[in-house]
Order: C-alpha cells, then structure tokens, then sequence
C-alpha cells in the first residue's frame, strides 16, 4: 500500500541564547568540572586562532582557516571521540583536532606550510586523518575508513565536519547514501557557519535546514545550536555511542556564525553585513558558557582572566615548538622524495641525489 | 637591537599594499597582540598586530602610505633600553636578520617580476598599446564579448559578488547583473555539467574554476561529455564553452593546489587547450576562446595575474588559437616554452646573450592543436632545443614537443632535445622543498650550455 512520507528536524539546545538552561541539562553539564574544562578548551582555541592569524600578518603561518565563533562545534564534538574512534578533519576542524590530542603546535607546522604537521605523534591521534583541504572529500574517505571498521567488526566510530557550503558537493550525497544503506558507524558534524566564503547560507540551498539533506539517506539526523557546547557535546556523545554500537549513522547540523574572515586571505567585512555580525557575538559559544558559569558562581571574572594568561602562555609554549622546528629543523630535500612510494623507485633516485646535491648548496 | 616590523604578506601572491592606519603612534608601548595597523591589498583589509613587546621607535610609512612592498620596513619597534639613536644602523640590517618575512616571498614570482620585455610581438607591431596587467587583460576579454554577444554568460565559484577569488572577474556584476555574471553553489562537478549543457543549447558559457586543481572534480564533464558530444552526436550538438581559472603551481600553497593541467586535457581529441603567457595574448586568446564554436581549457596562471604588459587598444585585438609566438629571436638554440615557463626561458635567453649565446625563444600559446610547424622551423636554424615546462616530466608537454621533433625534425637536430621540468614529485608546501621542485631560469642556462656541448 502506497502511503504518505513526512519527516521532521529536532533542534536541540540546552543553554539560550541570554545562556539560561531552556531544557533539562544532560548528565555531563550538571558536573561543573566538565563545563569548566570545556571553556577552558574553548578559550584555548581562540587564544590559539587569535596567535596563528597575527602569525600570518607578519609572514610567519601560510594561509590560515580560524575557527573564531566555531569553538564550541570543534570542541563539543571533537570531545566525543574516544580513543579508539577516528578523526577524519577538514580545514575548519582544529577544535576536533586538538580535542582527539593533535598537538597544537604540529596543527601551526601544517599550516605553516609543512608536510611533518600532518604527521600526529600523539598515538591516538596518530590514527587519525590529515585536514582535508579539497572541499567535501573527507566524507567520502571517513565513509570508507567507517566501512574498514564494519568490515573487521570493531567497535569503534568515524567522525568527520564539513563546512554548510561543502554540502553541496555530489560528493557529500554519495558519502550519506552509503553510510545509510550500509549503516556505518559515521558521524558527519555539518559546521554551518553561515558561509561559503562570500556565498551566505541562502544562495546555498533552499532546503530549510542542512539536517535533512540526510532524510534522503535514511540517516538519523539533527539540528543543534552550533552556540551552545553542551548540546553539540551532548548530541555528538550521544551520535557516536550508537555508531559504535551498530546503531547507523548520524548528521548533525550546528548552527552557528563565522565570526572571522574564511582564511587569512579573506576579507569578509566586504561583503557581511556588519548589524548581523554584530548581533551574532551577542550570542557567540565561549561567552555562552562564560555567562552561564558565572551565573551559577563557578567562575568569576578574575578566574576566567586567570585561565585566559595561562592560556596564552600554553599557545606561546606551543609558537616556540612551532618555530623551532621551522626554523631550527628544515626537512632534507631527500623528503619530497622519501615519502612519495613506499620505497623510492630506482628511476627516481638520480633525480633525489640531485636535490640533495642542490639543496646543500 | 631594534625590531624592524615589515609590510606583512597577507596572501600568498601579495606583492604590495597600502597602509589604510596606524592605531599607534611614535612613543607609544605595544605588547604583543596589540593592534597596530590596517592594512589593505584589492582584496582585503586586514589588521597588523604586534608580536614584540617594545615601544614605536619611528613610523617609517604612515597613514595612507600606497603600494609599499612586502617585507618593506613600515616601522621599527625599540626594546628596552634602547632610542632613538638605536634606529638608524637596524634598518639598514640585512634583511635575513631580521625578516622571517622574507622567505615567504615567493621564489618564482620574483623571477617573473623580472621578465625580460618580449622583443618583439607581430602581434603587437605598428598597434596603439596600453600597459595593462594579465589579470585586467583577462576581465576585459569577458567583458567585450559578453557586450558583444547576449549568449555569453560567466559562471563560477566566487565569480560575482566577490569579484573572483582572484579578482579576475572584477566590475563584471555590475555592468551585466546577475543573469549572466552567476555563483554557484560549491559543486564543480554540477556548475561544469551544467555548463556543458547550456552550451549544448546554444548559449557560450565561461566557466571559471577557482583554480584548474578544483576541475579534477568536474573532469569527467570536460573530457566525456564538453569533448565528445558533438562527435558522438554524429556533428549535431555542439558545445562552445571556455573553462578557465589559474593552473599550476601558485606559491607555497601545497601538493593538492599547485598542479598543471596542461598536459592532462591537452591529451584529449575534441578540446582545445590554451595557455597564455603576456597579457596580450591572456585577452586575445580569451576572446578567440569564447568565440570558438569549440570547448577550450583556457589555462590561466596566477603568478602572471598581477604582471603588467603592452595590450591592443580597443575591443577587436584577437589572437588566433593554434599559433605558437617567436618572442625573442635567435641563432643558436631554440627554447620552447608555455605559460609562466616563458618568463624563465627570456630571463635565461637575457644572461646567455651575455655570454654569446644566441637563444630563441618560442611561447607556444596554445596547446592543443600544437604549432609544431612554428617549432620545426626554428629548429631548422638553430639545431638544437630546449623544452620548459613548469610541470611534472611523464607524458607532459615537453615529452609531446620531444616526440614530435623525433619524428618531424630528426635531421634537423644536433643534440638531443633536452627538456626542463619540474621534479617529479608531489609539490612540497616546505618552502625549501618547494624551491627545489621548482623549474628556474638557471636550470634553463644549465640546460641549454648542455645542448650547446660547452660547460
């Protein structure tokens, strides 16, 4: 019997946008600790965005994505990886890097423009995936990595990001379908931040939300307040206890705002409209939970001064490491060689002893 | 010792820029983090924060300052203990002391900023001219036939409201709106496809590619449907449409941005491949291009965007497609080149004159249908050849020029053609390793002396 299909998006928040609780608090967020340790994170990723961004102004850092009024979609998901799961991020995903213990400093190497940033020598971090800078391939690759787990019976997760823009992508509806009909254990965080480079939200789509995109999968799928880190937290622990379980697949869409340019080489006071932006730091996710904490007495604003200089002093911790390797630890000129097969052919190794000779000149 | 603060690099292929204001004045204490300027490029405003802990010793350019170099000294910072008279001996400091700045200035650009000027164009003989850059050359070639033709449209990613990632498309919104001036979605493999078909039904698309390493995603679109339809249709649906957008490697933008695609489509049977290297040829070969009933690669470089060159007056400058250019006359040998690797084979034919060596140098301009006859010609006087080519070596450019030669110009040859490629790897996005993967004019004098028997 033929019959009428409807569908319908959640939207999940726990903290509003004046940061009072609009719903009962999950398990996690009545432990004060917990919240206290995801600002801490939070206001570490903008110390370290606000760092590599000045970094580039001076020539330091190659071109740079920030993740300013992102923190809370990086951090809140990137959090609910265990140690087993894999990361597969895109170029936006520091906040999921650092949380899956990317080091911050090897994050700054990558975007300083070399290769050895890519290589995590956390070892849980070390499963996890390169920044995908092609728009859209890293879901495609974490639906592939989620199919290698389904395949040897593991019970582990994938998480992958994806700015609103990339969901435009052939590529995107490929990764949903299969993840779907195979029912992988996949998890896609959609970062919708309002902007594809220039190319606002409504010149995207015309579907109302990017959650349903994934309806046509068979997907589970939702929306949350991108703003606010306890529901992204809670909605991603939530997505990835299932995946891991057999449970299928998961897209959450976190609705938030690009508070900064779409890389160093953008300027996006051109074309934003400055009352929106304006309006959008009113409820931007550090001082979201700032404000809550604050209400409940946790913090106060010489804690919250304290933790931001120890902050400052670890993102400085990590510039040195950063500087020291590209300054003080040039890759040989035998590398772009070294790691291009698994053993370098013979053909090339007259062409390797040559930049050898070259780049010791 | 005094802190020089330099102009900043704010995008890879900056080469100056404009400082809107300074936030502080001489006297003043800044610790790092503090903002201190606004600085501004045609592409964006941006703000200069301090790094240094110190106090502003002297603003060397102030408020207003325009198209100050990067790695120029904008200001000098004095730490403590340090005045005035500190000033003067750190500016004139070696700029390696001081400007980590420096080694991000790209190594190929300056290079080209050095372009020997082209001797003498045909082209170009007896035509009113004006100095204009490659990327205006480009944007008016668009502009002059969408004025001249309802039918052609401009679409892409970033194309309209942004002017183009790399301001290509700049002022084109405004003067034709956004029927014909569209962005798109984030979907190359949808806008191509779509593309193709419009053109299918008899409107002449422009297709920009942010840059052509994004066209991999729409590749199947240019080689099997743009390609071949008008052959499968048995000559009944033809497509003319240009794709275009900056190809090969930019500066220090890493293995998956810095990649020519000449060689790939020029292998295709029903394509046209062009790949300009002056700004003349950048808008006379674009306009040839979308007047074509055919599709065309139109393979851009964004290095050369910002060189300036003489261009035709007026609307009807049109260089035709499939002619290669002798650009600099020779006796000795011939080099042959395209795109940006034509800058290096005149700075390199430059510094062999000075040394007694006659070299001709041959921009082959398009691609695919390849002018081998300009080529064998040259070859007939000189003998002797060599190919560059910013690329990877296997089945490029240069290997189809050096086949070509083994069969139409055997006897011609007096050494072995000889080419100059890229090294064959992934391109590094360490700026040591990059410079080493990279072809420059001294790989061409080396390659050249080789073919001559001397060194």
């Amino acid at each position: 019997m033929r019959k009428s299909i409807s569908f319908e998006i959640n939207h999940l928040q726990y903290l509003d946008e004046s940061a009072k609780p609009a719903n009962d608090l999950p398990e996690f967020a009545k432990d004060t600790d917990k919240l206290v340790e995801l600002y801490d994170r939070m206001q570490f990723l903008r110390a370290m965005d606000k760092r590599a961004v000045g970094l580039q102004r001076i020539g330091k850092m190659r071109t740079y994505p920030a993740a300013l009024g992102q923190e809370a979609v990086g951090i809140g998901a990137g959090l609910a990886l265990k140690d087993t799961d894999v990361l597969v991020p895109y170029y936006r995903g520091t906040g999921m890097m650092l949380s899956h213990g990317i080091k911050p400093h090897e994050i700054l190497l990558y975007w300083g423009g070399d290769e050895r940033g890519a290589d995590y020598k956390d070892p849980i971090a070390a499963q996890d995936f390169p920044v995908a800078v092609p728009i859209a391939t890293q879901i495609l690759h974490a639906a592939g990595v989620a199919t290698a787990i389904k395949l040897r019976g593991e019970k582990r997760a994938v998480m992958t990001e994806i700015g609103e823009g990339g969901t435009s992508e052939g590529e995107f509806y490929e990764a949903l379908n299969v993840a779907g009909v195979w029912n992988l254990p996949f998890v896609c965080i959609v970062n919708n931040n309002q902007w594809a480079i220039s190319v606002p939200s409504e010149n995207q789509t015309k579907a109302e939300s990017y959650a349903q995109k994934a309806i046509a999968a068979g997907m589970d799928t939702l929306q949350v307040d991108g703003n606010d880190i306890i529901a992204v937290h809670d909605a991603s622990v939530k997505a990835m206890e299932k995946a891991r379980n057999g449970g299928g697949p998961t897209l959450i869409e976190a609705i938030c705002y690009r508070l900064c340019d779409h890389t160093t080489a953008d300027d996006a006071s051109r074309y934003h409209d400055q009352k929106v932006h304006d309006k959008a730091w009113e409820v931007e996710p550090v001082k979201r939970l700032e404000d809550y904490l604050k209400s409940l007495g946790v913090l106060d604003d010489k804690a919250i001064e304290a933790m931001a200089k120890d902050n400052k002093a670890n993102v400085e911790k990590e510039v040195e490491m950063y500087f020291d390797i590209l300054n003080n630890q040039p890759q040989p000129p035998e590398a772009m060689f070294d790691y291009l097969y698994a053993e370098v052919p013979e053909k090339t190794k007259p062409q390797r002893e040559e930049a050898i000779r070259r780049g010791a000149k | 010792m005094t802190i020089n603060i330099l102009m900043p690099a704010l995008s890879p292929t900056m080469t100056e820029g404009n400082i809107v204001k300074w936030h502080v004045k001489e006297g003043d204490e800044v610790n790092s983090g503090d903002l201190m300027a606004e600085i501004e490029t045609d592409k964006a405003t941006m703000e200069l924060e301090a790094v240094d802990e110190g106090i502003v010793g002297k603003i060397i350019h102030g408020d207003g300052a325009e198209n100050v170099a990067i790695n120029t000294v904008i200001a000098v910072l004095l730490e403590e203990g340090e005045g005035k008279g500190d000033i003067d001996a750190s500016t004139e400091a070696p700029v390696e002391q001081v400007a980590p700045v420096a080694q991000a200035a790209p190594t190929p650009q300056v290079a080209v900023a050095q372009t020997a000027p082209i001797s003498s164009d045909p082209d170009l003989t007896g035509v009113e001219t004006e100095m204009v850059t490659v990327r205006e050359a480009l944007r008016d070639a668009m502009a002059e036939e969408m004025r001249r033709e309802e039918n052609v449209f401009l679409m892409g990613e970033e194309v309209a409201q942004y002017q183009g990632a790399y301001k290509v498309s700049q002022g084109l919104l405004d003067e034709f709106g956004d029927k014909r001036v569209i962005d798109t979605p984030i979907t190359e493999y949808g806008f191509t496809g779509l593309g193709v078909g419009a053109a299918f039904a008899g409107l002449k698309p422009i297709v920009e590619f942010m840059t052509f390493n994004f066209s991999m995603q729409a590749i199947d679109h240019v080689i099997n449907s743009a390609a071949k339809t008008r052959y499968m249709s048995g000559g009944q649906i033809a497509c003319s449409i240009v794709f275009r957008g900056p190809n090969g490697a930019a500066s220090r933008v890493g293995a998956q941005h810095s990649q020519n695609y000449a060689p790939w489509y020029s292998n295709v049977p029903g394509l046209i491949v062009v790949a300009p290297y002056s700004a003349a040829d950048a808008k006379g070969m674009l306009k040839s291009a979308i007047r074509n009933p055919n599709p065309v690669v139109f393979l851009e470089n964004e290095l050369l965007y910002g060189e300036t060159g003489e261009v035709p007056v007026g609307d009807d400058h049109l260089i035709p497609l499939g002619k290669a250019r002798i650009c600099r006359e020779g006796s000795d040998v011939t080099i042959v080149a395209y795109s940006i690797a034509v800058g290096f084979a005149l700075k390199a034919a430059e510094q062999l004159a000075g040394e007694g060596i006659s070299a001709e140098v041959i921009d082959l301009r398009t691609l695919r249908p390849l002018d081998m006859d300009t080529v064998i010609a040259s070859v007939a006087k000189t003998n002797r050849v060599v190919v560059v080519e910013e690329g990877w070596p296997q089945c490029s450019i240069s290997s189809e020029i050096s086949a070509r030669l083994m069969e139409e110009a055997f006897d011609h040859l007096d050494a072995p053609v000889t080419r100059v490629t890229d090294a064959d790897v992934p391109m590094p996005y360490a700026e040591n390793l990059e410079k080493l993967a990279l072809i420059n004019p001294e790989m061409v004098v080396t390659a050249v002396k080789a073919v001559m028997y001397k060194e």
